[in-house]
């Protein structure tokens, strides 16, 4: 038997015992992934399902993910913006689900540019 | 596109960004009539006549980062190419309507590829859209209606991670019985 929604409720007795809901605060890091049609085209799906899936494996409560359109560089899609408070922003190209778990545990958990995988270096 | 989930989730994005509070999302794959179709239906803000006149022609889009709009011509000629067609109906303040239909046994009918990945996808995207996803073929039929899920999960939000996993996994085990073996 497939499951059905009304199981839902087990999961919410268990999250609000656990009560550890992601939190907008001054020091949370933004994540976003470009998904026009150009990115969708060139592998954003998997991109931004890898980076949902570490997020919340590795349970960073501090990380928002979220999605927009056209970024306006086509060519070098998928593309991945990173939104450090008080940090220049970091632009990662050329981005597949592999890439995006190693910007998360660099990059979100170690604080660590992954250079080689940034627009500067693809320019 | 190289499936059609994408497709899905590219037109689907274009109710996102026009302001939509519901989206209902059908995706009939039927042998027997040997069609397969997707149609997403919102509430967004819709268009002028004129200006839906020319969606669908590459050279019109209102996103100034970049002057063409891919998306909808891609999915009226992947349909046509497939010996389907191509609708689009939409009202200012109203909302919009567009539907795509493949002729199913056609060589160039795209594989509809990872349909729960889009929804997942979607869902994490605009927690706060009423997305209700219709799926049907042959064998079967199901729905995932987001209202009903938020009203099951009280205040948590359906875009947290572990709800976003279990409705990937609603989504495949629902997609599974229904299939074509
Ligand atoms: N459901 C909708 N509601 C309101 N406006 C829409 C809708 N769908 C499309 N449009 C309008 O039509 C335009 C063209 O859409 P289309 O998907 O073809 O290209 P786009 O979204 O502009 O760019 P992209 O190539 O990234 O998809 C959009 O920019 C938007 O103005
Ligand atoms: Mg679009």
């Amino acid at each position: 038997m497939a499951k059905s929604i009304a199981e839902l409720k087990a999961i919410r007795e268990k999250m609000q015992g656990q009560m550890n809901m992601r939190v907008d605060s001054d020091d949370s890091i933004r994540v976003v992934v470009g998904m026009a049609t150009c990115g969708i085209a060139a592998g954003a799906r998997p991109v931004l399902a890898a980076i949902v899936d570490e997020v919340g494996k590795r349970n960073l409560t501090n990380v928002k993910v979220s999605q927009t359109g056209c970024i306006g560089v086509c060519r070098l899609e998928p593309i991945v913006e990173v939104f450090e408070p008080g940090k220049e922003k970091t632009t990662y190209v050329h981005m597949d689900a592999e890439k995006a778990r190693k910007m998360v545990s660099e990059h979100l958990v170690n604080h660590r540019v992954v250079e080689e995988m940034t627009i500067s270096a693809a320019e | 596109m190289k499936e059609l989930s994408l497709n899905l989730l590219d037109i689907a994005e274009n109710s996102v960004r026009a302001g939509a509070t519901r989206v209902e999302i059908d995706v009939f794959d039927l042998k027997k009539e040997d069609v397969v179709s997707l149609e997403i239906r919102d509430n967004g803000c819709g268009m002028s006549p004129e200006f839906l006149a020319s969606v669908t022609d590459p050279f019109t889009t209102t996103r100034t980062t970049r002057r063409v709009g891919l998306g909808l011509p891609l999915l009226k000629m992947e349909a046509e190419q497939a010996e389907g067609g191509f609708e689009i109906e939409s009202e200012v303040g109203k909302g919009t309507r567009t539907k795509a239909w493949f002729k199913r046994s056609n060589i160039d009918m795209p594989p509809l590829g990872d349909l729960s990945g889009s929804m997942i996808t979607l869902i994490q995207g605009s927690p706060e859209i009423d997305f209700i996803y219709r799926r049907r073929t042959d064998a079967g039929e199901f729905t995932l209606s987001i209202p009903e899920v938020r009203e099951e999960l009280g205040g948590i939000s359906v875009g947290e991670p572990e709800i976003l996993v279990w409705l990937g996994e609603f989504l495949a085990e629902n997609e599974a019985e229904i299939e074509y073996k």
